[in-house]
């Protein structure tokens, strides 16, 4: 077990300095430099070219990137050309709101997602029907637009649920959770449909299989069968499905922040990119990357657990 | 063993191949859904071309004493903040939609389909490469990177369509792959290759057509998906620049508007759907009609589906057979005694007939073979005995009693009670038969806890004790092993002990030996002799193999095409066969054949389930076949000895004609 959890941390390492080293040639690839930037239209180039040689931004990209891979492991990812607060400062006063959206939309997505994917497994008929129309809207109804809908109907209509803002939990855990209902709740309304197909293809795929026949004609009750037999083999590809609908939820929350006005990681990041605040974006994408990056390794360690073949290799 | 019959198979799976790819497009036109999204989307896609031409006024034309107006007919979709037509800007803003729709997906077909075939083909090096990258790609929130490319590009709209398009190929490229590895692995292009095509060749002819439907639904729903984020990018306001319309931006004009006009959230957003929702619904019915079924007709699938519809049918006024297979049961009651047993499975909206009319009885302690081609129904016969049948079955029966005991009037419950403690199951393929995902140890005390509902310790030595009896030798060891780290031997024996636990009075085993090597089979068939003799379990064995019958059975009844054909002691059978389908089973396989010989083979195949004959269903491969095995169904004659047999030549004129 340990094994793998090693072996996979000695993959993420890799991958992120991959993705961190695409955003940031990337960004030298962008037109004008970040002195131009900081310095604004009316300075003169000798000044620009000062102040890119103190920044260092006049070396080439990889010097650059170097620099700045050293700072970002010692826990400096930079700081924003616009409001010249460091960036990691910014993902601790934001990490929650995004943290408490992506997070609640997760759990939400798998007691849904799976309980609605078995009893459409083991009903079929109606259930399998809802389900799969479910999977099909998800696939073609905007996320943000359903947002604003419900935001309408719960919100402005019957007044259930404020309309926009976010409470920390701190201040009070009561409107904390109402704040996040409604953006929480159009995440994983798509994104649990996809879990529920899953779920009830691996189960109906397990259902087939030579070893349920065997218990199914040894007399076994079939509730032994579904939730103890075949759950624990269609869970693994449930668990990789959760995994990726995880990297769904964070783009998701980006819009959510946007439509009901949460100072999340996302609202900053729309912020950034129309003023071109290229440090903050590249910490914010490496710090996406980095959740999902968790979020992939807790998987593979959950895969192990469950599939002992995994183990063995 | 048996010298294989099943000639003409991978013939029909050529054929088959070959109507799927004729109806493909059939069964697509077939699909109203599928059809009226195609419609709806290419109505669009025109108005949206044709917007300068068909828009009541231009985009930005304001009206300001207008606003926030309701559909009329002078607005046809009202009018927004600024009192500008939103039919018009919808017009033109798709314009901006569709194109970006059209760049992302193409960039990404272009990248799946070429590294999905390059990955699929070359293999090594190449294939991992293309997977790992994929990996990494994966990892990456899409609309993260989206608005990195955002930022640094000048919210180029093109630059990030383009990236969009890379984003969404890992999940083409691993469609793309895993359809062409599946068509690699099969003979067909490995014949091809042999033939001497090159890759090129091979690609276009063989590969490409396996691969198109997965990659065709794979590319309707990355084309959805564009239309939507595209959508997302503008209502972030990070895609075109106000006034300028896109379908993104006017989604956000009507947030801005929620509370006074909610109207404009209806069209702005609604336009978005109804493409996304086409794309995904032809993608959707390609899916379906590449796999050859009824769109949606997945959801009758269901644990429920498998318990299947039990009819009992009535006494019929007896015919020949019934009465004279009575006749010779001058015996002791049998354990299990059917009657008149059928299967049906689900086909397209109907059934099909698969197991027809099969009587037979168990003796106390008797073993019974089953045999006969694949595809006989020998299998079906005793999954419809123990109900335990693929989704959708339909089992009809006269009557099926167990030590007395009418299986047919028992609900699911009650039946299932009888599984395992009264008639037990092991199948063909033993490492298989057990869960993956737990050691051979807990599955066995796990059956031993539920059959005879004893405690933790004691099921322990009781599953010991059963290893032992199955000769599994280190009980402990073996015990924490999981399936796959066990012989087929080995997981054989532990399925044997898992069907003990319940002690039943019949063992049902559905080819026990045939995935086995033959040193191992024998062992095993040693072992059920042994077992039978210590415990006085009657024994149903169904095989294709006559030594296995031969070795391990008192009684043998041969099926061919969903009926019994004959029935006979063992030792007659093989000695003196009535039937000219046993003659010929007997012959092609080295049970009593001449040595150095080489084995005939049946010509032709079994004819398939819903295409029987109306007489003898054999008459086709038969060598005896005359005018009057045509016309009418033969019935099933006794003769002497407990030996039926189906056939008009048996029993008077078959001697004279051998």
């Amino acid at each position: 077990m340990l094994g793998v959890i090693v072996r996979r941390l000695l993959l993420a390492a890799p991958l992120m300095v991959i993705i961190s080293l695409i955003v940031f040639v990337l960004g030298s690839l962008a037109p004008g430099s970040v002195a131009e930037s900081m310095l604004g239209s009316s300075a003169t180039p000798e000044a620009v070219r000062e102040l890119n040689r103190q920044l260092g931004a006049d070396q080439p990209v990889l010097v650059q990137y170097w620099s700045w891979l050293q700072r970002a492991v010692a826990g400096d990812l930079s700081s924003s050309i616009v409001s010249g607060r460091p960036v990691t400062e910014l993902l601790a006063a934001r990490l929650p709101v995004t943290l408490s959206l992506a997070v609640g939309a997760l759990l939400l997505v798998i007691v849904i997602g799976v309980c609605s994917g078995m009893v459409a497994a083991v009903r079929g008929g109606f259930a399998g029907r809802v389900v799969e129309v479910l999977a099909v809207l998800v696939r073609g109804l905007p996320t943000f637009w359903l947002a604003m809908i419900a935001g309408v109907i719960f919100g402005v209509n019957l007044m259930w649920v404020p309309v926009s803002g976010y409470v920390p939990f701190g201040d009070s855990p009561s409107d904390w959770a109402l704040s996040l209902a409604l953006p929480v709740g159009v995440l994983a309304f798509g994104e649990a449909a996809l879990v529920a197909i899953v779920t009830r293809a691996e189960m109906l795929a397990a259902m087939r299989s030579d070893y349920v026949r065997s218990l199914r004609a040894n007399g076994y009750p079939w509730k032994r069968i579904v939730f103890k037999h075949i759950a624990k083999n269609a869970a693994g590809p449930v668990l990789t499905m959760i995994s990726l609908v995880f990297v769904g939820l964070l783009g998701g929350t980006i819009l959510m922040e946007q439509i009901f006005a949460m100072p999340g990681l996302g609202s900053q990041m729309v912020t950034s990119t129309a003023n071109h605040d290229l440090p903050v974006i590249q910490g914010l994408a490496v710090f996406y990357t980095a959740m999902v990056v968790v979020v992939f390794l807790l998987t593979d360690v959950a895969h192990g657990l469950l599939n002992p073949k995994v183990m063995a290799r | 063993m048996s010298a294989v019959i099943e000639g003409a198979s991978a013939d029909a799976e050529l054929r088959a191949a070959a109507e799927r790819d004729a109806g493909f497009l059939r069964r697509l036109a077939r699909q109203p859904l599928t059809v009226g999204s195609a419609a709806v989307l290419f109505l669009v896609v025109l108005a949206v071309v044709f917007a300068p031409l068909l828009s009541p006024s231009g985009p930005m034309e304001q009206d300001l004493l207008n606003i926030y107006a309701l559909p009329s007919a002078d607005h046809l979709l009202g009018t927004d903040q600024l009192g500008r037509d939103i039919l018009s800007r919808m017009l033109h803003g798709g314009r901006v939609t569709l194109l970006g729709v059209v760049q992302a997906t193409t960039v990404c077909t272009l990248i799946g389909m070429t590294l999905g075939l390059l990955a699929g083909t070359l293999q090594g090096g190449v294939e991992v490469l293309v997977m790992r990258v994929c990996d990494v790609l994966l990892a990456v929130p899409g609309l993260v990177l989206l608005l990195v490319v955002l930022a640094i590009f000048g919210q180029n709209e093109t630059a990030a369509m383009i990236t969009l398009g890379i984003i969404m190929s890992p999940t083409l490229i691993r469609v793309v792959y895993s359809a062409t590895v599946a068509v690699r692995e099969e003979p067909y292009v490995a014949g091809a290759r042999v033939a001497g095509l090159n890759s090129r060749q091979i690609i276009m002819r063989h590969i490409l057509p396996a691969v198109a439907g997965p990659a065709l639904t794979q590319i309707s729903l990355v084309a959805a998906l564009a239309c939507l984020v595209e959508a997302a990018i503008g209502f972030l306001g990070l895609g075109v620049v106000p006034p300028n319309p896109s379908w993104g931006n006017m989604v956000t004009d009507a947030q801005q508007a929620i509370v006074l006009a909610p109207w404009m959230l209806v069209p702005s957003g609604g336009i978005i759907a109804v493409v996304a929702l086409s794309l995904t619904l032809i993608g959707n019915g390609i899916r379906d009609a590449y796999a050859g079924r009824a769109s949606g007709s997945v959801s009758a699938y269901s644990w429920r589906a498998l318990t299947p519809v039990v009819e009992r049918e009535d006494r019929r006024p007896a015919p020949a057979e019934v009465k004279g297979v009575e006749l010779e049961t001058d015996r002791p009651a049998p354990v299990l005694s059917v009657k008149r047993l059928s299967l049906d499975l689900p086909r397209g909206r109907s059934h099909v007939r698969i197991v027809d009319g099969v009587s037979f009885d168990v003796g106390p302690g008797e073993a019974l073979g089953i045999v006969g081609e694949s595809g006989c129904g020998k299998s079906m016969t005793i999954s419809g005995v123990l109900r335990v049948v693929p989704m959708g079955a339909r089992v009809v029966a006269e009557s099926i009693g167990f030590r007395g005991v009418e299986l047919t009037t028992l609900g699911e419950s009650e039946m299932n009670a009888v599984r395992g403690t009264g008639i037990a199951f092991i199948s063909q393929e033993p490492i298989s038969s057990l869960n993956p995902a737990f050691t051979v140890g807990h599955q066995l005390q796990e059956a031993v806890r539920l059959h005879r509902g004893t405690g933790r310790a004691e099921s322990k030595a009781v599953a010991h004790d059963l290893m032992s009896r199955v000769r599994l030798p280190e009980a402990e060891v073996v015990g924490r092993k999981y399936p796959h780290e066990l012989s087929g031997g080995m997981a054989q024996r532990i399925a044997i002990a898992r069907a003990l636990a319940g002690e039943p009075d019949l063992l049902v085993a559905d080819e026990p030996t045939t995935a086995l090597d033959v040193s191992v089979q024998a062992e095993i068939l040693d072992l059920l002799r042994d077992l039978r003799e210590q415990s006085g379990m009657a024994l149903i064995l169904v095989t294709h193999d006559w030594g296995v019958v031969a070795e391990a059975c008192d009684r043998a009844m041969v099926m061919y095409a969903g009926e019994v054909v004959e029935t006979a002691p063992v030792r007659d059978l093989v000695s003196n066969p009535h039937h000219p389908y046993t003659q010929a089973l007997l012959r092609s396989s080295s049970v009593g054949a001449e040595p150095r010989q080489l084995l005939p083979v049946i010509s032709g195949s079994v004819p398939a389930p819903g295409s029987w004959p109306t007489g003898c269903r054999f008459a086709a491969r038969c060598g005896l076949v005359q005018d009057r095995c045509l016309t009418a169904p033969v019935p099933l004659v006794p003769t002497t000895g407990g030996v039926s047999a189906r056939c008009v030549l048996v029993p008077s004129t078959l001697e004279a004609v051998r």
